[in-house]
């Protein structure tokens, strides 16, 4: 392989795996306090369509994101109301999410169909982008790549290092225990699920924008169940997410490198279109294997409604 | 102030009335979103409820979509029932209308009566087939059977897409992406003459009843509905959780693709790449809206097929995107969640009494 070609593919790599440690690390965070979303995937496409539609219309990329990331918070809090407030069945929430965002999106975003936005100039960063090979890959990218090395650590920083995080991951553990200290629970988890909503709607919002800047009904592509896939797969470690999503990045990317190689093979192109799919499947066989990596790492309190007695 | 109850006991009563009120609030949130659109609520909720059921051709339209989202939705019932979350009914549709698609091309020429029932098996033991997957993996690596489910409903499609743009395009079919039509010998007969009504919805009817016999009268019905209600009973009893994770998950496979079987052999008559509309998708919606009961879920599938034709005649007379049918039944569903805070809660106004 030439140097030319790694350093696109691994520029492509990142491109790529940067919606998927956003939108993880926002559920991370969600299931640390004890919530599982399932609506990742409409809340992603929810944010796409909000962003594209406000940079459409204002031109700036950055009200864009801003509007994916508020509209991917408004219908994270009908989740978070159906299941804190009402304690509604989660995974039924969830599900019901995904239907309700993935159909919106595709509702308010008919009109601009067909449009293409004008590309997002990346942003250099200086002398360290002019390192041999992984220069050009890693520090001439869009400010969004950036921001998610620094939402990594900030999450790193929350979850381990402060007080917030430790009670959070308290919620997330034994919610009456957090209850019987004075934490108020459900105040902490609606906080979470909107954090969730926030992250996915600003990796819906990197696709429609900056990724591919265009809207395609079902552009999301399975992404925010990919993430969540993610979470497991990483044991519920910041870390691993970030790893778990370049891999990720990189098995799409992969896959469209040698469709767009016009090299002869043996196989059709929709069995490389699914290799990422199965990837997340072996991903969750490896690691679901050992039902007690599971049980030790999950938050023991996870999809499980909680409401205080007395 | 309002607030909420615990009640002694769930309420049967309000577990047979939340639909009915998710159906209404849905309505209700149907005439304000077309209020928002600027478009008349009255006459969007006509065109919704009331124009596809004013004649017998409507009528027979909406039992022809509601024929594919009773049968997904019974199979995913039995499932649900023991907490088992397929929520891949789409894609093991899709492999159902593949597995009845290979028999009817295979078998293109011939005008022997076995075609039909061979596709159906074919349809139901792909479907099961594609279901397996996430039951092998769940019960032999604990692999999470929704997130496996669902990634192979996006592998399904794409597996559609490389058979009808591939080795199953119909050479004389100007490159579109479909198979060649099917032979008479493998379309389901027409029930009632003058419309597309077809033999796949008395299947349908079929697998109600067998769905009810199954779950409220055989013995490991009753094990899965006590695996779902009270996990640690049915493990102090001993019921095999694999077990029940197998049929659980085959039973929905099986079903969904008897449901993908009669799709291609009824009104499709042959096998395209948007062969399914979101059925299997919308059938985890009319599980639940239908209380996992097989005579809840006919009244749900009637409801969510009056959905997907409103859509489409939204779009024919007012121009909004057909799309807005997902979005309703997102709404239902969020609805009948919200509803049914009322088995378990009553509303009280007044303070908390200590």
């Amino acid at each position: 392989m030439d140097a030319s070609l790694f350093t696109s593919m691994l520029f492509a790599t990142v491109v790529a795996g940067t919606p998927l440690i956003i939108v993880a690390l926002g559920l991370l965070v969600n299931e640390k306090a004890g919530v599982l979303n399932l609506g990742a995937e409409g809340m992603m496409a929810m944010g796409a369509v909000a962003a594209f539609a406000v940079t459409h219309h204002s031109g700036s990329p950055w009200l864009g994101v801003m509007a994916g990331m508020a509209a991917a918070m408004a219908v994270s809090l009908i989740f978070g109301f159906l299941t804190l407030t009402l304690q509604a069945n989660q995974v039924a929430a969830g599900l019901a999410l995904s239907i309700f965002g993935v159909g919106l999106s595709a509702f308010i975003g008919k009109p601009f169909e067909s449009i293409a936005l004008p590309a997002v100039p990346p942003i250099r960063i200086p002398f360290i982008a002019d390192l041999p090979l992984i220069g050009e890959a890693l520090y001439n990218q869009q400010a969004l790549v950036y921001l998610s090395w620094a939402l990594f650590w900030v999450v790193v920083w929350f979850l381990y290092r402060s007080r917030a995080g430790l009670v959070l991951r308290a919620v997330g553990e034994s919610p009456a225990s957090a209850h019987a200290i004075g934490h108020p629970v459900i105040l902490i988890r609606y906080l979470a699920v909107l954090f969730g909503g926030a992250m996915a709607g600003m990796g819906g919002a990197f696709l429609s924008v900056f990724y591919t800047p265009m809207w395609v009904e079902g552009m999301v592509a399975g992404r925010g169940w990919i993430a969540l896939a993610l979470v497991v797969f990483a044991t519920w470690r910041p870390l691993r997410v970030m790893i778990g999503a370049y891999l990720f990045g990189g098995v799409m990317i992969t896959q469209l490198f040698i469709q767009g190689s016009g090299m002869q093979l043996d196989f059709p192109a929709q069995f490389l279109s699914s290799l990422p799919y199965w990837a997340t499947i072996i991903v969750l066989v490896v690691i679901s294997r050992n039902v007690n990596t599971i049980r030790l790492n999950s938050p023991m309190s996870l999809g499980k409604p909680y409401r205080a007695e007395g | 102030m309002l607030r909420l109850e615990p009640r002694p006991e769930a309420s049967r009563l309000m577990s047979y009335l939340s639909p009915l009120l998710a159906a209404v609030l849905t309505l209700m949130a149907g005439m304000a979103v077309f209020s928002m659109l600027g478009k008349d609520p009255v006459e969007g909720l006509r065109l919704f409820l009331l124009n596809p059921v004013k004649d017998l051709y409507g009528v027979s339209e909406l039992l022809l979509k509601a024929t594919p989202l009773m049968l997904c939705a019974i199979g995913l019932a039995v499932g649900f029932r023991a907490n088992i979350w397929n929520i891949g009914a789409e894609g093991q549709f899709m492999l159902g209308t593949v597995g009845a698609t290979g028999v009817a091309l295979y078998f293109q020429e011939s005008d022997s009566s076995l075609i039909l029932p061979t596709m159906v098996f074919a349809g139901a033991l792909a479907g099961a087939a594609w279901a397996a997957i996430p039951a092998l993996l769940k019960t032999r690596f604990n692999a999470n059977e929704i997130l496996v489910s669902l990634m192979l409903v996006y592998v399904a499609q794409l597996f559609v897409s490389w058979l009808v743009f591939g080795p199953w395009k119909d050479p004389d079919g100007f490159n579109f992406p479909q198979t060649a039509m099917f032979g008479d010998h493998a379309l389901l007969p027409v029930l009632v003459e003058g419309t597309r009504l077809h033999f796949g919805f008395l299947i349908a009817l079929t697998a109600l009843l067998a769905g009810y016999a199954f779950m409220n009268r055989s013995y490991t019905g009753f094990k899965m509905r006590v695996a779902g209600e009270a996990a640690d009973a049915a493990r102090y009893a001993g019921f095999s959780a694999n077990r029940m994770i197998w049929i659980g998950l085959l039973t929905g496979g099986a079903a969904a693709g008897i449901a993908g079987m009669c799709e291609v052999a009824g009104p499709m008559g042959q096998l395209t790449d948007k062969v399914s509309l979101g059925y299997g998708f919308a059938a985890i919606i009319v599980a639940f809206v239908g209380r996992l009961n097989p005579v809840g879920i006919l009244f749900a599938s009637l409801l969510m097929a009056l959905l997907y034709i409103g859509g489409e005649q939204v779009q024919q007379y007012m121009n909004l995107p057909s799309s807005i049918s997902l979005v309703f039944q997102g709404l239902l569903l969020f609805f009948l969640l919200g509803s049914d805070v009322f088995i378990h809660y009553r509303l009280k106004f007044g303070r908390a009494t200590a």
